[in-house]
């Protein structure tokens, strides 16, 4: 084992984690701590843009942005950080061009912006052209230039450690973040990382469904490193599904596609959309065009002979509009598909892509111990929090804006946290959790296997907790969950090396999956009502009486070393929108 | 009723598109072995998935130790460059019904970089010589309060090489790097291109003098192997040339 001092650890390398490692590395001494080498996280797939009221191409304003987002997210959105998302977008933009973002230009030189879903000119008049782009390729260039300058800045990356626990110290009886203990992959190394302040900036959870956008690698890790230490979880229940995934592989296809013109269209060929949202049609917020297309597809509209998805016409568009503007997702048509996006339809169906919930953070990026208690030190940005700039259903070209805007916060918070306070002593024993995690899975002669306890959680979580949900489909996945959790202590793996044991840690992330899948099950149950991604077919409606709050779930061990979820609620900030119907 | 699902197993058997394939791996383990050994495996595959499914099967249902790294599994995160059927390519956007799947698919480490076990080798030098070319945006004077202006003309020029995703398959096919390991090797160069020829770049000269090193883009050898490897259809070859003429002209 070996200890590591450091006043600011980050925990992951996409893009919010890079964009706090800028600014903290200015400020204090830094390490990154990220399981992909940089590059490679998931912000790279991110394809159709970023929100900002720029204002280049048509009239818009940062108020406008506001009440698209919290519209958005059904009322769910805390408003204070929807303000400080939709006015710090433009500088966040700004920030990116000044940094060697290669954005998409209009014939002035200015960045270009066009349409995405949900974002709209004066309050839901028209769509509006708010998200800057570079082709379809937003998050690798996001992705990029950050890397490019942390390079420039010189920031400390540990590549290929998993960091696997979250260290807290009490100090007069208030819970500190005293570090984090990360698992070493080329050389199966323990590694205790004492730091003033912690950053978790680890992405999402959505590899617990089967047909879902996101990377192998998106398996909770920082949610349940901290919520296995008693910190909540807020949200979890929202989870969105991106309308248009790649049929049966679930491989996005941008947003943008619509925005720039594409159409959805069932069996029949008929523009749906029109009939589910009049005025913003194929751009309506995500939640809305994913369960249109499930309704169409259960009323037996749906392509193909099983009926089980609905097209992505691109065939009106120019060749050279498709070349220009989306590259990337008609290559992925031809190669996946073998379809040609100029003449032909794209098969597509909703695909898991983003988790609304997570570690529950103040504006600064502060972790919540509860609904008002700041755990000192520890801090979260981008997927794997919940600021909630999202509430129920984010908005296309948010979640890269999120990353930047509480990537630079939490950064600069870290950062000065690190200078003003002393580090706190490291708990007994730090490394002792992950060593006998490790060691109990290496020497493991149980009977399970990761694989199977694994497509059978996808399978359980796709059929009962997607687009629509019910207390008979929920209570299903609850125990399917319960019976995959307990049949996970029974796991065993055949690598039982030290080195690149890639083995062992698909175990321990399917581990943080069943978890956080039950923190998921369990607050959707206790939801008896539908807001945004989270739709109850036996509580159809919004029920602003008893459920506009944030749901809070935290683990209770009992006395016998089992545990449970307990859930608890926090009031939502309202400032300037009253709730009102969603209409699209 | 629950949102419907795929499940249509029953169907699908009657006509079953499932084919036996051979997957022919360059194994290597120093923790077992100081020899890589070839192994085969049988495995039953739909023709239309990808070499990355075929993988996942042999780990997750025969041998837990087979050892690659992947993670977004549609060619966007560069992690699974490998040698399949001696060419380099993406392991998550190679079909099995595009590499022949009658005859044994050959699957080993790239070349030039160290293999640490199996499939995956060291990518340190690889990221050192990216590293190397100052690969970011390099501007004097103040920062405009607004965006810097670039017409789409000049936003165009350099559009190419920003789709490098850095999975170091170019590099890795390079016959002059697979021999010299101190070449910049032809990743780093189309990374000095992407700045190089950016108009809001001011820090051109300096890159090229990096490369107009001995072990710059006078390595190159022009043998395309580069440009035939890249995932992302960039013109490797041809950026190394523009690279090798703004050195002689010194305009870019």
């Amino acid at each position: 084992m070996k200890i590591h001092k450091y006043d600011t650890v980050i925990v992951g390398a996409g893009g919010a984690g890079m964009r706090a490692a800028i600014e903290a590395t200015k400020r204090s001494r830094t390490a990154v701590l990220t399981k992909l080498y940089p590059t490679r996280s998931h912000t790279g797939a991110a394809q159709g843009g970023m929100a900002a009221a720029l204002a280049n191409v048509e009239e818009d304003n940062w108020e406008w942005h506001t009440f698209d987002t919290v519209k958005g997210g059904d009322y769910l959105v805390d408003q204070d950080a929807a303000e400080i998302l939709a006015k710090e977008a433009i500088d966040a933009v700004l920030d990116l061009e000044k940094m060697g973002l290669p954005f998409n230009r209009t014939p002035d030189g200015t960045i270009d912006q066009r349409r995405f879903g949900g974002h709209s000119r004066n309050h839901g008049e028209a769509p509006v052209r708010r998200s800057c782009y570079a082709a379809d390729r937003t998050g690798h260039m996001i992705l990029q230039t950050l890397y490019q300058n942390c390079v420039k800045e010189g920031v400390e990356f540990f590549n290929e450690f998993y960091v696997l626990d979250q260290l807290i110290t009490e100090v007069d009886g208030v819970k500190h973040s005293a570090g984090v203990v990360a698992y070493e992959l080329a050389t199966g190394e323990i590694h205790v990382f004492q730091a003033k302040a912690v950053i978790y900036a680890s992405g999402g959870t959505g590899k617990f469904f089967k047909v879902t956008s996101n990377a192998h690698t998106l398996t909770g890790d920082g949610q349940a490193a901290c919520y296995r230490r008693g910190l909540p979880l807020e949200d979890m229940e929202f989870f969105q599904f991106h309308p248009t995934g790649i049929w049966r592989m679930g491989i996005l296809l941008t947003e943008g596609a619509r925005g720039e013109g594409g159409i959805l269209r069932n069996k029949d060929g008929e523009r749906f959309m029109e009939k589910y949202a009049p005025v913003m049609k194929d751009l309506a917020s995500r939640d809305v065009v994913s369960r249109s297309i499930y309704t169409e597809i259960r009323e037996g509209r749906g392509c193909g002979p099983e009926g089980d998805h609905v097209y992505l016409d691109l065939t009106h568009l120019p060749p050279e509009q498709l070349d220009a503007k989306l590259p990337d997702i008609t290559e992925f048509a031809r190669t996946y598909l073998g379809i040609e996006p100029y003449t032909d339809p794209i098969p597509i169906q909703p695909t898991a892509h983003y988790a609304m919930g997570g570690i529950p953070t103040n504006v600064e990026g502060e972790v919540l111990a509860d609904n008002t208690t700041v755990v000192p030190g520890l801090y979260a940005a981008g997927e794997v929090a919940c600021v909630s700039v999202h509430g129920a259903n984010r908005l296309g070209t948010n979640s890269l804006l999120d990353i930047n805007v509480f990537g630079k916060r939490s950064g600069i918070a870290a950062a000065r946290y690190a200078a003003e306070n002393d580090f706190v002593e490291l708990p007994e024993d730090p490394a002792a959790f992950v060593q006998e995690q490790v060691e109990r899975l290496r020497n493991s002669t149980g009977s399970e296997r990761v694989a199977d306890l694994r497509a059978e959680l996808q399978e359980t979580m796709d059929a009962n907790v997607m687009v629509f949900r019910t207390e008979q489909t929920i209570k299903t996945a609850v125990e399917k969950i319960a019976e995959l959790r307990e049949r996970y202590k029974n796991v065993a793996i055949q690598d039982k090396g030290k080195r690149f044991n890639t083995d062992l840690l698909e175990a321990i992330e399917l581990g943080n999956l069943l978890d956080l899948a039950e923190v998921m099950a369990v607050s959707a149950l206790a939801r008896k009502e539908s807001r945004g991604g989270h739709y109850r077919e036996d509580y159809p409606n919004r029920d602003d009486v008893n459920f506009m709050r944030h749901t809070m779930a935290y683990r209770e061990v009992g006395a016998d070393g089992s545990d449970s979820v307990r859930l608890d609620y926090k009031p939502v900030v309202t400032t300037r929108y009253q709730p009102m119907e969603r209409k699209y | 009723m629950a949102t419907p699902t795929l499940e249509k197993v029953e169907a699908e058997s009657a006509a079953s598109p499932y084919i036996t394939v051979t997957f022919r791996i360059r194994r290597f383990n120093p923790e077992v072995s100081d020899t890589a050994e070839w192994q085969d495996f049988q495995i039953e595959i739909d023709p239309k998935e990808r070499v990355l499914d075929g993988l996942h099967k042999i780990k997750w249902d025969l041998d837990g130790t087979l050892t690659f790294r992947r993670s977004c599994a549609h060619g966007i995160c560069g992690s699974d460059a490998m040698r399949i059927n001696g060419k380099n390519r993406l392991a998550c956007k190679t079909l099995i019904k595009d590499i022949n799947p009658e005859k044994p698919i050959t699957i080993e480490a790239i070349k030039g970089l160290t293999v640490m076990k199996d499939l995956v080798v060291d990518m340190e030098p690889f990221f050192q010589a990216y590293r190397d070319v100052m690969p970011f945006l390099v501007t004097k004077g103040n920062e405009p309060t607004r965006e810097r202006r670039q017409s789409p003309e000049d936003r165009e020029r350099f559009d190419d090489t920003t789709k490098c995703i850095l999975c170091a398959a170019c590099t890795s096919s390079c016959p002059v790097f697979w021999n010299d390991g101190q070449y910049f090797g032809p990743a780093a160069i189309v990374n000095a291109h992407r700045f190089i020829f950016d108009s809001r770049d001011e820090a051109g000269e300096q890159r090229l003098e990096i490369l107009n090193d001995k072990d710059g883009v006078w390595r190159c050898r022009t043998t395309f192997n580069c440009t035939d490897a890249c995932p992302r259809g960039i013109e490797v070859t041809k950026a190394i040339q523009e690279v090798k003429r703004a050195l002689i002209t010194r305009r870019f």
